[in-house]
């Protein structure tokens, strides 16, 4: 299985090797996708783990044991209308209909209830005024 | 045909804050409800405006001399190079250039999140970029190597100098592949699943001037948020490309090639852009008035997006391929009412050109004239075309 997660390291744990012991030992693949991780000051990682079932589970019962604090992601999409440039490139390209033009006056307008994060959005923009935002969901 | 005005006359009712001033779009529900002939007698000029990315485009800049003095040979602006083949400081920076260091496709689909375009659109924003020189040296510029941060206003000159802008109408294109591709039209889904298209149709300058009656080599326009004037011809400029019997083409036809005082601009009007998988382009706003010297100006003027039609163009094969042919004719309103219809499938239509922001262009330029701040001029010499039918 695959997930993505955020990780919370506290002080006193941030400086062990937890993606080289989940690797080695747990047989799980680490796919960091954004780190803050400084010497004896609380840490977080957003990463994608994958695994067999069980060995997933047992790598996120290892972290929990040791202190680490796991989350599953929650990405969410942040349209920048100030940096829009109001072309509309995007809204043949978002798959929900989130990303919209309103027609006859053609702007782009975003619905956030209606994205489905897929991030197609943020390289189909020219003027790359979408971005993306990383949460830890509960 | 008869004159209406000259253009001494309307530029003496903008001085008196008298002129009658309406954008492309404006004029529309005039002429429907007074016709041709009476609205040219009510309105002096009428305004165009469009913006989108015009990936011929570029500037000049004279960075200035440096002590000991240096003939700059090889030249980079925040990593992405420069021609420096002119005199000693002046080099012209393309929008499209990348760094070096770019992957470019061998990422496929490269991101090309910085190039020329954006070299440009941070100096506009008053960001100083990292000026890196080299040169072989001579007895009279002895100097090798040169390194500074410099900004917009340092420089001594930066002018935009855009071989091709403004293209009067253009393909629009699609994907008849069972891939996706990614074109500096944008992403084209696979199987029609998209049809994207670059044009702000009725509110387009050439558009609304398609034999180019009043603009001219020399004509004052709106460029980048500042003032720039039509330098002459775009490069491919082709008045003979087939028109309808509005005398609009029918396809890719006129061109300019633009000039203005890059120390004028604002960022909202001259912007880099990343085109997935294809590069940097710069996104350029351009708005261009018409004095309405007679009906015809005017009645060309008014032209709708239901009267322009463009080519449907495949650019998965035939166009890379240069084999020619359209898919299918549609007109504006049908692109803009967000689906078209080819080959019997129905395909979702968007816009690389900013409708909203060309409207703002020709709004802007209106203002300027109604409050006496922009003037008209009379083209220098004519740019070539063809004989109205």
């Amino acid at each position: 299985m695959k997930q993505k997660l955020v990780l919370r390291f506290p002080a006193a744990v941030v400086e062990q090797p937890f993606i080289y012991i989940l690797a080695k030992e747990y047989n799980v693949v680490a796919n960091i996708l954004k780190a803050n991780i400084n010497p004896r000051k609380e840490g977080s990682m957003v990463v994608e783990l994958t695994a067999a079932p069980e060995e997933f589970a047992t790598a996120l019962q290892f972290l929990q044991s040791r202190g680490v604090e796991v989350s599953p992601l929650e990405q969410q999409i942040i349209w920048v209308e100030e940096r829009c440039t109001q072309c509309g490139a995007c809204t043949v390209i978002c798959p929900s209909n989130a990303l919209w033009m309103q027609r006859p006056e053609m702007t782009v307008a975003f619905c956030s209830e209606k994205c489905v994060v897929c991030e197609r959005c943020l390289k189909a923009c020219p003027a790359r005024a979408v971005e993306a935002l990383y949460l830890a969901g509960e | 045909m008869t004159q209406l005005r000259t253009i001494q006359e309307i530029n003496e009712k903008i001085a008196k804050g008298q002129a009658v001033v309406m954008t492309a779009e404006e004029v529309l529900s005039l002429v429907a409800e007074h016709g041709v002939e009476e609205t040219a007698r009510r309105v002096d000029v009428v305004t165009t405006g469009t913006f989108g990315p015009m990936c011929s485009s570029g500037a000049f800049f004279n960075v200035g001399h440096t002590t000991p003095r240096m003939r700059m040979s090889k030249v980079t602006l925040n990593g992405v190079s420069a021609y420096a083949g002119l005199a000693a400081v002046d080099v012209y920076l393309g929008a499209t250039e990348i760094p070096e260091t770019d992957p470019a496709n061998s990422n496929y689909p490269g991101e090309f999140n910085y190039g020329g375009a954006h070299v440009i659109e941070d100096l506009v924003a008053g960001k100083s970029v990292l000026l890196e020189a080299e040169s072989y040296g001579t007895d009279c510029y002895p100097r090798l190597r040169y390194k500074k941060e410099i900004t917009l206003a340092e420089m001594n000159e930066a002018y935009l100098f855009n071989p091709r802008n403004a293209y009067q109408n253009y393909n629009v294109a699609v994907n008849l592949s069972d891939r996706t591709i990614y074109t500096y039209m944008g992403i084209l889904k696979p199987r029609l699943g998209n049809a994207n298209y670059c044009s702000a149709g009725q509110l387009s300058p050439l558009l609304n001037d398609p034999y180019y009656r009043t603009i001219g080599i020399g004509t004052k326009i709106f460029l980048g948020g500042g003032i720039g004037y039509v330098a002459w011809q775009g490069t491919q400029h082709n008045p003979q490309a087939p028109r309808s019997a509005n005398g609009v083409p029918r396809a890719g036809a006129g061109t300019l090639a633009l000039i203005g005082d890059l120390k004028q601009m604002q960022t909202r009007y001259v912007r880099g852009v990343s085109l997935l998988g294809y590069g940097v382009s710069l996104q350029v706003g351009v708005g261009v008035p018409i004095p309405i010297v007679d009906e015809a100006a005017l009645r060309y003027a008014a032209v709708r997006d239901e009267d322009i039609v463009a080519q449907v163009v495949d650019y998965s094969e035939a166009y890379p391929q240069g084999l020619g042919g359209s898919l299918a004719e549609v007109t504006y309103a049908e692109l803009k009412s967000g689906v078209i219809v080819v080959q019997g499938k129905e395909v979702p239509t968007a816009p690389l050109s900013s409708y909203p922001r060309a409207r703002e262009i020709a709004e802007t330029l209106k203002q300027w004239i109604v409050k006496g701040e922009f003037t008209l001029t009379e083209p220098v010499a004519a740019l070539p075309t063809v004989k109205a039918e």
